[in-house]
């Protein structure tokens, strides 16, 4: 009988990491950690996975794993959510501990922080009582020597007994040796050793009268004292678990056993509170001890630059306004820097173009096969690719080095404020940052929130900051529209505009997080514990390489394969007529009325309404439809955009609810189903689809109409 | 009570404390012991946000921000 996953019914536990061993020989290793430990780096490192990495805290919101070849074996390394602690205190902890116990690694892998070792102990230490088949990994290295903290591995790994492995994943130090602890470690066969931490005497006496009582139930591969500290400290999941192996007539004696050792606790005046307190305290006061003898400072002062920077970028007078100034740097310099080589793009894809049409008409192919492939498909393919892929190479590389130098934190540290009044998660802005790039991203990252109602709050406003695909939009329309009069400052008075725009989303995201807060989603604000790492020096090449293969061109090839058929749908709408009307024109005449009323047009409805699978081909669809034939213009220039607008009726109020309707409708399809699966839940997903309709069809209506009562335009 | 002991939400930015109790229960007690606020922990104030809060404290070798209501419940000796 053994106390193994399968037995346990705790086999659900594989399934929810779905740990695919391809053969019985595959050696299972759990990767665990403190959030912000490099875990993620490491691990990619082994794998070659590219999971997503950055400086902040709980990054790993989702399990991923990999495999690796060494010296003939395979690996498989699960890589368990980032945590501070096993005693289960959030979801994260729970499945980190659960695996780690019922998982039946053969390795498990600590990976820890050279510059915080003291703190990482603590982690160590809660799993080497579990288990003594651990790798330590004292990762970044780098940063400590930079700092000049000196860990004294070797002694480090007399004290602990097991292998210490220094490393520097980012630059691929130690890793060899890493891999080959592991293997060493999962070769050894004389398992069921613990490390074995003293508690107070009173603590003590209470093991002594659980675990007789465990050992003599003979379960195999349980640790029991570990289990009598759990069952002391009322942990139901393994009381649940363990009570599975009692015959029944033991199980009162269990339960009494339990009961005794309680009370002699209570007896000794610890409360539940004060059991824990006092468990807690022996690992950390001994995390301490280990962490005095093994941890060095040369320069005691080595954080000292940290918090000269945080002085400043976290200061009362200049936090915000240069968080502003540096979200307003990245914008000038995407739409500074984007123009030139999305003309030279879109000129080269236009080129293309015009040898296919001569390659259509040498075929003798018919017009309506050229119109639906080349009119249709193609040109939309190159309008997204031009318009897109020059402001993203720019834009994610940019927000990537901010996040490496581990500045985001300290976003969220300057705006918790706004959202506590919001009753709403400081992390919350973290989750928005992702949005900048892509909203979906942003709403799997709303895991990193332990309280299931800011989670939500969280969900369902991430819509609310622009993403990727609509900042050309934005961008496009603030040059032609607002910019377009200024004359000299123009890539200025767009950034602002742009700006204004986010700096907008933001205080929409805050006031709908209030009324969430206050009607279908009340409650008070949960606990906030934000940690603030120190700054890392970015590494430039990874950056430029994750931020543009990883990110850009993912997103583009999802926008490439969205534009592709929506340019054959909108050809088709276009030139399929029922009476003298096209199809197209029918729709946009139908939603016409209710397009003025916002201050828009029924094309540009109907163009938001086709975009719904991706934001990207808004502008494209609004186009197509103004050429009459349903057909790209090829705009050189946006000048030539500005006239075919201006021609079709617009108005710098126009733009302007353009603009707010993008900033505030239904999120795109990808989005959706995102929702969808984080949720589980159709009704929220459907509120996430109608908080922003809904709020942008009222700013829009009531600034179209203020307008136009003014007699502005 | 002695004038030294305050709760951390009082201690002003600059000024080191000894941690004497946690004074709150429940999920939020746990996760300030996971993070190592144990009874004689040292902790330092270092910074406030630009609204006023939250402040991020300096202990065992990490800097962690708390919301007025978290420090609130951590009483320290000051030193």
């Amino acid at each position: 009988m053994g106390l193994t996953s399968q037995s346990t019914g705790l086999g659900a536990l594989n399934e929810i990491f779905e740990v695919k061993t391809e053969s019985p020989g595959d050696i299972v290793v759990a990767l665990a950690g403190n959030p912000n430990t490099g875990k993620s780096t490491v691990f990619n490192s082994l794998t070659g996975l590219k999971q997503h990495t950055g400086n902040w805290p709980g990054k790993t919101v989702s399990n991923a794993q990999g495999r690796y070849r060494y010296k003939g074996e395979n690996y498989i390394l699960v890589d368990l959510p980032g945590t501070y602690s096993l005693l289960s205190n959030s979801v994260e902890e729970e499945v980190a501990r659960d695996f780690i116990c019922f998982g039946n690694p053969k390795v498990t892998v600590v990976v820890t922080d050279a510059t915080s070792l003291q703190r990482n102990l603590i982690l160590v230490l809660q799993i080497l009582e579990i288990t003594k088949d651990v790798v330590v990994c004292v990762n970044l290295m780098d940063e400590a020597n930079r700092k000049k903290i000196k860990v004294d591995i070797k002694k480090l790994e007399e004290i602990l007994d097991v292998p210490v492995i220094a490393t520097s994943a980012r630059s691929g130090y130690g890793l060899e040796e890493l891999k080959d602890a592991v293997a060493r470690v999962a070769s050894n066969e004389n398992v069921t050793a613990y490390m074995d931490i003293e508690y107070q005497k009173s603590v003590e006496d209470a093991i002594d009268i659980i675990k007789p009582h465990l050992d003599s139930l003979n379960i195999d591969n349980l640790n029991t004292r570990w289990a009598s500290l759990r069952l002391i400290e009322e942990d139901k999941t393994l009381l649940e678990a363990i009570r599975r192996y009692v015959p029944l007539e033991q199980k009162r004696v269990m339960d009494e056993k339990i009961e005794e050792a309680k009370a002699l606790l209570y007896l000794q005046g610890l409360d539940e509170d004060g059991i824990r307190d006092s468990m807690v305290s022996a690992i950390v006061k001994k995390a301490e001890a280990i962490g005095d003898m093994v941890v060095h400072f040369d320069n005691k002062e080595y954080n000292r630059m940290d918090q000269r920077i945080d002085n400043i970028l976290t200061s009362k007078h200049w936090g915000i306004p240069i968080m502003i100034a540096l979200l307003g740097v990245i914008f000038w310099i995407t739409v500074e820097g984007a123009n030139y080589p999305s003309q030279l793009l879109a000129t080269g894809l236009f080129w293309i173009e015009d040898q296919f049409t001569k390659l259509f008409i040498w075929m003798g192919a018919p017009q309506w096969l050229h119109g639906m492939v080349i009119l249709g498909m193609y040109r939309t393919l190159a309008w997204v690719v031009s318009v897109m892929l020059p402001p993203m190479a720019i834009f994610f590389p940019m927000f990537t080095l901010l996040e490496d130098l581990g500045y985001l934190p300290r976003v969220a540290f300057n705006l918790d404020n706004f959202f506590k009044k919001a009753c709403a998660h400081g992390k919350q802005s973290l989750t928005m940052c992702m949005g900048f790039g892509c909203n979906a991203a942003g709403v799997v990252a709303c895991r990193i929130i332990d309280s299931p109602r800011e989670r939500l709050i969280a969900t369902l406003t991430n819509n609310f900051v622009p993403c990727n695909g609509r900042f050309p939009i934005l961008i496009s329309l603030a040059t032609i529209f607002i910019a377009g009069s200024v004359g000299a400052f123009k890539s200025l008075v767009s950034t602002i505009t742009v700006l204004g725009a986010v700096v907008l989303g933001v205080v929409i995201t805050l006031a709908v997080s209030k009324v969430l807060s206050k009607t279908i989603l009340k409650g008070m604000p949960s606990t906030f514990t934000l940690e603030l790492p120190p700054y890392r020096k970015p590494q430039i090449g990874k950056i430029l390489v994750r931020s543009l293969l990883d990110r850009t061109l993912f997103i583009l090839a999802r926008a490439v394969m969205v534009a592709a058929p929506a340019g054959l749908i909108i050809w088709l709408m276009a030139n399929l007529s029922i009476g003298d009307l096209s199809l197209l024109d029918r729709c946009a005449l139908f939603l016409d009325p209710f397009g003025r009323l916002l201050g828009m047009d029924g094309y540009i409805i109907l163009a938001f309404i086709l975009g719904l699978p991706a934001n990207e081909i808004v502008i494209p669809i609004i186009i197509m439809s103004y050429t009459a034939s349903g057909v790209m213009v090829e705009l050189d220039s946006l000048d030539a955009l500005r006239n075919l607008l201006v021609a079709n009726g617009w108005t710098w109020l126009t733009a302007i609810c353009t603009m707010l309707f993008s900033l505030n409708h239904f999120p795109c399809g990808t989005t959706l189903l995102t929702i969808r699966k984080e949720t589980q839940s159709l009704k929220w997903t459907l509120l996430s689809f109608a908080l922003p309709t809904m709020t942008g069809i009222a700013i829009c209506f009531v600034v179209a109409q203020t307008v136009r009562m003014l007699g502005l335009v | 009570m002695d004038e030294r002991y305050m709760p951390l939400s009082l201690l002003p930015v600059g000024g080191i404390g000894r941690v004497k109790k946690l004074t709150v229960g429940g999920n939020i007690r746990r996760r300030m012991l996971d993070l190592g606020l144990i009874n004689g922990t040292k902790i330092k104030a270092i910074n406030r946000g630009p609204s006023g809060d939250p402040v991020a404290y300096y202990f065992r070798g990490v800097v962690i921000a708390f919301r007025s209501e978290e420090a609130a419940g951590i009483l320290v000796e000051r030193l």
